[in-house]
Parts: structure tokens; sequence; C-alpha cells
């Protein structure tokens, strides 16, 4: 498998903040890579350093086998890059700006940037300045997705988009992966990454804590569970697959394992299910759980230390440092 | 208080606090001209009989009327000192309410930091009126500090008091012509495109109506620059001339209110046209010419009609000296062609000034395009980081050259039909090519600064305001030599321009060519900032 991104140690300081502090990061070729950590974690400042936007102060960078600090005009013209802040001169239709980033990028398909623009819904004749933050959001998209760049970098490309919208950015990413090419995906957001990604990374606080095929990280994704019970069954924190359970009156509170949903069904249906909400795991429940980070506005005494409460590195998954 | 002004406390306070560096900076600096120049005056003319003769021979001189205007007074101390002050510094005074107040409106609007807010419980009419009052304050702390400067200086306490609410109330009133235009507009740019372009008219307006002998024609009343002028501060203090920028504001403001009320936030009073869908920018430097020439074209136009203007003054300058003394003296300094060159050289390095201020403001877009977030885009394509700020360096270096031809060209056009010497034209046009260096050495330290302090790219401005001030009070101020020898200015030729000349320019562009050089090094080693 040969690597399109390899970061080691890399080290980014910004005055007195230490933005990234001993970041690994790689990226396969053919792969749709996930990037995933809360605001401020460092995914924006990694994928700049990735662009030579930034200089690093430690480590070593590698891109498509390139040094993206030297080598910048002939790596670029090989990806293609969507910034978080999609900022537009508002004087120019987007249509300009699309053609213009396509002519310094070398090249665009321009029956492939017809289509996108019909596929977002995005009139290129408005000026930027009527653009709502969604549609600036679009005209970066469609200009990165109708080149022929064989690495794309998306800096929370979702952000602004509305769910239809969404849906037609997934096509996108879904075709580039099936032409073969590699994409890197940042996200704040579990559920995004885990509908596209092959493999995901997290990043916490300017260091990649986890990394691996998502299949391998499912310990991490696991479903919280609330139900009112007209009694509360025994033993329901023995249950396999069944973690962090909180009981108060008659009130359940879990969070589960794909694995152990069957069983706690079972066994909640027999104690008289009255009402039932589930939501999959969002990145914070993911922190909370596995890191022991406890987000502000949650309550120490909902976090125990259950029994199932996760310790020491998945199988599969590999917790940065142990390399 | 009415609905559509909830939240205009909030956005006050947070105004100023965006504004806490900038308002007591142009505050403290108006005050601190108008102080240094009153102990000046009072240094410079130290009895009525100077004052009389300079202020006669100021009057008998049309180019110093149409720039400056006149002096009522003859015998006042305050009227001659301050001469420069009641039209032309007046006019920068109002270009800085235009900007504060687009600030504060139109830009937040086009940024999405309005409609940030707005989600919060935010009137309609909030912004504007918080704009406008911000600004009023602003004006009437800068008119009273400068009042008490003055006095302080050693000015008449009344006429002090005149000239300080004259500003403010001129301030005020361009405020306003601000506030209206970023409702007419659709963009922040047009807005203060529109407000400079009222500014530069009332400048021109006053400056022909003050031309008309014996006093000002109805023209200077028409234009609100002329009526700061006409409270005559020092020269009988008309304190009932104020009447007029106060009721200005008070029909402009409420207009403001009424178009505001009937447009869309972000949009205009017209509707924006559709534009191409795929356009023609092709490359970087396209889109530098694309985001700089109507600015240029701007400037270009006002360089044309500025040089043929003051070119044409030359005669009145031949003619003012016909008295015998007069006429001996002019013989002493070298004839009468002396003298045109003498008049035609400060015209010309004052179009050298101009030019180097269009070099940092074009320039300037390399910071402002970075901090935008514009350069992040294009820098993530194939495009270098050198190609890139090339594009606008060049531009600015191009703009500053193309402006100093033609006001070089016009000067000696005015000037060759004035006194019917076609031979003007080669000469004015050589010696404004001459000022190209320095001003271009002010150009390049703009890009020196963006390469290695970003952040810092608008100080540039105040080393360009220090450089006029030392052409301009150098040698009152006493200041060394080697501070003097600090602006690129007092390198550059004056008129005629010999052969002799080379040296310096040659030192001049090379020392445009170093800075240039430092900046890229520092740009390409840098990170992108925002
Ligand atoms: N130009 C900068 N100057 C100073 N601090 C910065 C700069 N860019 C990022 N940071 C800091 O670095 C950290 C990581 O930021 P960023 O990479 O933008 O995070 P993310 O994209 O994951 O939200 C944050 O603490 C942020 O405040
Ligand atoms: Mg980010």
């Amino acid at each position: 498998m040969r690597s399109v991104v390899e970061m080691t140690g890399v080290v980014k300081r910004f005055g007195a903040v230490t933005a990234l502090d001993g970041l690994d990061f790689e990226v396969a070729a053919g792969e749709v890579h996930g990037f995933l950590g809360p605001n401020g974690s460092g995914k924006s400042t990694t994928l700049r350093l990735l662009l030579g936007l930034l200089r690093s102060d430690a480590g070593s960078i590698r891109v498509l086998g390139l040094d993206p600090w030297r080598d910048v005009a002939s790596l670029h013209r090989r990806l293609a890059y969507v910034p978080g802040d999609v900022a537009l001169w508002p004087n120019l239709t987007g249509g300009e700006v699309i053609e213009l980033l396509g002519r310094l990028q070398g090249g665009q398909d321009r029956a492939r940037r017809d289509r996108l623009l019909e596929l977002f819904e995005l009139d290129p004749t408005k000026k930027a300045r009527t653009y709502s933050k969604g549609n600036r959001q679009k005209v970066a998209l469609v200009a990165a997705l109708a080149t022929d760049a064989e690495l794309f970098l998306l800096d929370e490309p979702t952000s602004g988009l509305d769910p239809l919208m969404e849906d037609a950015f997934r096509g996108c990413v879904r075709e580039l992966r099936a032409q073969g090419r590699t994409v890197v995906l940042s996200s704040h957001i579990l559920s995004e990454a885990e509908a596209l990604s092959d493999r995901v990374s997290i990043i916490r606080s300017g260091r990649v804590v986890e990394t691996g095929p998502l299949e391998q990280l499912r310990h991490l994704t696991r479903t919280s569970v609330t139900a009112d019970v007209a009694a509360v069954p025994p033993g329901l924190d023995l249950l396999p697959g069944v973690h962090d359970v909180v009981i108060t009156n008659h009130r359940v509170n879990a969070q589960v394992d794909p694995a152990g949903l069957t069983l706690l069904m079972q066994a909640l249906t027999t104690a008289g299910l009255k009402s039932l909400t589930s939501h999959p795991p969002t990145l914070e429940d993911l922190f909370l759980r596995h890191y022991g980070e406890i987000p502000a506005g949650v309550p120490a005494a909902a976090v125990g230390s259950s029994p199932g409460r996760a310790t020491g590195p998945a199988p599969g998954g590999r917790r940065a440092g142990d390399a | 208080m009415p609905e559509t002004l909830a939240g205009t406390g909030v956005l006050i306070r947070l105004g100023l606090r965006r504004d806490r560096w900038l308002l007591p900076l142009w505050i403290v600096g108006f005050a601190l001209i108008a102080y240094s120049t009153a102990l000046a005056g009072t240094e410079l003319y130290p009895d009525v009989a100077s004052r009389v003769e300079a202020a006669t021979a100021l009057n008998a001189t049309a180019s110093m009327v149409a720039l400056f205007g006149r002096i009522y007074d003859p015998t006042s101390i305050g009227a001659l000192s301050l001469i420069k002050y009641t039209a032309f510094m007046t006019a920068i005074l109002a270009v800085l309410m235009v900007i504060l107040a687009i600030r504060h409106t139109r830009s937040d609007e086009e940024s999405g930091r309005l409609e940030l807010l707005g989600g919060g419980r935010l009137g309609r009419d909030a912004p504007l009126a918080s704009a406008l009052t911000i600004s009023l304050g602003a004006n009437v702390v800068l008119g009273l500090l400068s009042a008490a400067a003055l006095a302080a200086g050693g000015l008449p306490a009344a006429g002090s008091l005149a000239f300080g609410l004259g500003w403010a109330a001129t301030g005020m009133a361009f405020s306003a012509v601000a506030g209206l235009a970023a409702q007419l507009t659709a963009s922040a740019r047009a807005a203060t495109g529109l407000s400079i372009g009222v500014i530069a008219v009332t400048y021109a307006l006053r400056a022909v109506g003050d031309l008309a002998e014996p006093g000002p024609s109805v023209l200077s009343w028409l234009s609100p620059i002329g009526w700061n002028q006409q409270i005559r501060a020092f020269a009988g203090d008309r304190w009932w001339v104020l009447v007029l920028p106060v009721s200005l504001c008070l029909v402009l403001v409420p207009a403001a209110f009424a178009l505001r009320a009937r447009r869309d936030l972000g949009a205009g009073l017209r509707a924006e046209r559709p534009g191409p869908a795929v356009g023609s920018l092709s490359g970087v430097w396209d889109l530098a010419v694309r985001l700089q020439y109507r600015v240029l074209l701007a400037w270009a136009v006002a360089f044309l009609v500025f040089g043929v203007v003051i070119g044409s003054l030359v005669s009145n300058v031949a003619e003012l000296l016909s008295s015998p003394n007069a006429q001996d003296l002019i013989r002493m300094l070298g004839g009468r062609q002396a003298l045109t060159d003498a008049f035609l050289a400060a015209e010309i390095s004052i179009m050298g000034l101009l030019a180097a201020a269009y070099g940092v403001s074009s320039a300037g877009h390399l910071r402002s395009e970075e901090a935008a977030g514009h350069t992040e885009a294009l820098l993530g394509t194939a495009t270098t980081r050198i190609r890139w700020a090339s594009s606008h360096f060049a531009f600015a270096l191009a703009g500053v050259a193309l402006l100093l031809l033609l006001a070089g060209v016009s000067i000696g056009v005015g000037a060759a039909v004035g006194v019917n010497d076609a031979a003007l034209v080669g000469s004015s046009t050589v010696a404004a090519v001459a000022q190209i260096p320095a001003a271009w050495v002010v150009t390049s330290a703009v890009l020196a600064v963006f390469g290695w302090a970003p952040r810092l790219a608008g100080a540039v401005w105040g080393l360009l305001l220090v450089f006029v001030a030392l052409g301009e009070f150098g040698v009152l101020w006493n200041a060394p030599d080697w501070v003097m020898d600090l602006s690129p200015f007092r390198h550059s030729p004056m008129l005629p321009v010999g052969s002799g000349s080379v040296p310096e320019l040659a030192g001049l562009t090379v020392a445009a060519a170093v800075l240039a050089v430092l900046g890229y090094a520092g740009w390409r080693r840098r990170d992108l900032a925002a």
C-alpha cells in the first residue's frame, strides 16, 4: 500500500500556542481518509502544512512523495484543496472564480464542471457577494472536484451545506474513490466521516490518537440509548456490549456496542418499555468515554467508572505513541 | 427605543472596541498637527507686517488659493498658520470619516459579521445608528481636542473653538454622506468610492469658487468644504455658518434611514445584475488587474485633471510678480524661466507624493487579499507565492509609473498652453518621470513589511506621512540632515532634470529593488497569516 501522505513527529507552534505536538499521520493511495477532531484540535493546521501554506517547526512531511514546502508548484498541480473558510472576491461571479481556480490548477474538465454546477444547484452568474456560506462552499467544491487531481484535501467540506447537498457531495466522493483517487476529509462530526471513510484518524490537541479502518474502530462507535421502563430489570450492566449504565428511577441510560443492542433491547422489552430514544455516538461521546475527557456541562456523576469503560488500545486500532 | 434600533448600544461598544487604536490615533494625530502648526506659526510670523506680507502673497497666488483657499484677514496669525488646514486637511478628515462609517456598515454587512450578530435580536437600523453615533463622538472629540490644542499653541480661544467646531461639523457631514452612500450601493468598495467622489467634487467646487474675484463665488457655498472655510476662524469667526453642515446632517441622516428601510441586508437599492457564468480570468495577473484597474483609472483621471489645472496656474505665477521690485528679484533668481521651473518643480514633487500614496494603497492588496483569506484559495492551486505576490506588486509599480507619466504630461500641457512655451511639456514630463524611483521605494517598502511583518503592513502609511512631514516641516523642526535624508523624496531630482541626476535615480531604483527582494525573501519563508 503506497502512502500518499506521510507525516511523522510534526510540530507546529504559533507563538506560545502549540497547534501540532508531534503529529503522525498517514494516508494510503486510493482511500478516503476521515480526519476527525473537535474544533481547535489542529485539523486545518495539518492540512495547511500539507499544502506548504505553513512551515513546520519539526518533523517530516511528504505528500505524493514530494516536500510540500519546496516543491509547491509540481505538488499542487497534482492535488486539489478546499479551505475550511471559503472566502471569495465579492465582485467576481461564482463562475469566474471556478474558472480562475481551475486554470491556475492547470485545467478543469468542462463537462464535469457543468455537471457539478447542476448537481449542486449553483447559479454561477451570481456575484460572490450575494452567496450564502453554503453557496461559497459549493463554489470551492466545484472548482476542486472538477480538476483531475490525484489527491483531494477537503477541510470540513460539508459545513454550510444542507442535507440534500451533503448527499450530493457524498456521491461525488464515492465517485472519486471509484476512480482510484485519494481523498482526505476533515470533520468534527463522527457520523459524517463514518459514512464516507475507508479509514479514519482521530486528532486531539495536536496529536493523532487513533487511526485505522472503521470496522476496527467500531469499539469507539457506541450507540447511546435512553429508555423509560415500567420496572428496571437487574443486571443490565452485566450484559455483554452494554456499558456506562446509569439508572435514575425508571429511566435507563447506556452506551451500547452494535453487538450488545439485541440483548439490551430484549431485556428492556420484557421489562415493559414505555419510551425509547437512541442516537449515534458523537465525537464528544467518544472523547468522553475513551479519553476520560469531560466536556463542559456533563455532570461528573454521569460518567462514573462503569465496568465497560475502555481502558487499553483496541485490537486492530493503533494508539498514537504505540509505534 | 424602537424595535429597529435594538442592539445599537451593543454595536457601539463593539465598534469602539474594534477601533480602540485607530480612533485615538486619528484624533490625537489631528490635535498634534494643529498644535504644532499653531506653535510654528507664531514662530514664523512674529509681527503683523510679516503676516500681511505672507498672506497677501498667498492670496495673490492662484494655485495656492485653488489648493488651500483664501486668507480673509491678512493680519490674523491663526488664519495664516492654518491656511492648509481649513480645506486640505478637512478633506483628509472627511476621507477618514468615510472610511470609519463604511467600515461599520457596509463592510460588516459584506463580511457577514452583521448577519452573525443579526441572529441575536439586532434591529435593522442598529448598524447605521451605531456607525453614525461612533462617528459623531469621534468628530466632536476630535474637534474639541483640536480646538484646545490650537489654544494651547497660543492662538485666540474663540477662533480655536470656531476652527475645531468647523472640523467636527464638516467631518460629521461627510460621515452622513457615507451613511447615505452605504445604502445606495451594493458593496463597501462602491460606497467608499462614491463618498470619496463627493469629497473630490466638493473640493473642486470650492477651488473654482475661491478663485473668483474678489471673494468666494456661489460655487464655494455649494461645498461643505467651502462652508468650513467660510466659517473664517481667526478672521471674523462666523459662527452662523456652522448651521449649514449641521442642517446637511439633519437632511442626510433621516434620508439614509429611510433608504435602509427600503432595501434588504446585503443588497443595494439597485439590484445586482448577473455576471458571466465562466469569465475570462486566466491567471493571477488577470485577477490583480480585475481587482485594481477601476481604482487606477479613477486616480489616472484625477491626475490628468489636477495636472492640467495646476500646470495652467503657472501663468498666474509669472504675472504675479510684475512689480519692478519683483522683476529685480526674478532676475536675481535666474529669470522668469527659473521661477516657472521652481513652481512646476513644487507641483511635480506633490504629484510624486500622491503617486507614492497610490503605490502604498495598491501594494496594500497583498495584505488585504491575504487577510481576507483569498490568497489561501489561490496558493492551494499550482500558483507559487512569488507569482501571486508579483501580480499585485507589479501592478502597483506600473500604476505609480503611469500616474507620474500622466502627471508630467498634463502639467506640461497645462503650463505650455498657459505661457505659450511648448518646451515645458518635455521638461515637466522628464521631471515627473524622475519622481518614479522615489515613489517606487515607498511602494517596495509595502512588500518588505508584508514579507516580514504582515500585520504591520498598514504602517507604511505612517512612514509615508513621516516623509511628507519631513518635507513639509523638516527644516522648521531643525531635523538633522541624516533624518531628512531618510526620505527618498529628498533624493529625487528637481526640475530641470539634468544628466547629473542619474546616480541619484539609480540609487533610488536600487533601494527599491533591495526592499522588494527583501520582501520576497520574507514572504517565501513565512506562514500564511490570517
Ligand atoms: N495562525 C494562527 N495563529 C495562532 N494560532 C493558531 C493559528 N492557526 C491555528 N491556531 C491555533 O492552533 C490550534 C489548531 O487550530 P486549527 O488547526 O484551526 O484547528 P481545527 O481546524 O481542528 O479546528 C488552535 O488552538 C488555534 O487557535
Ligand atoms: Mg478548522
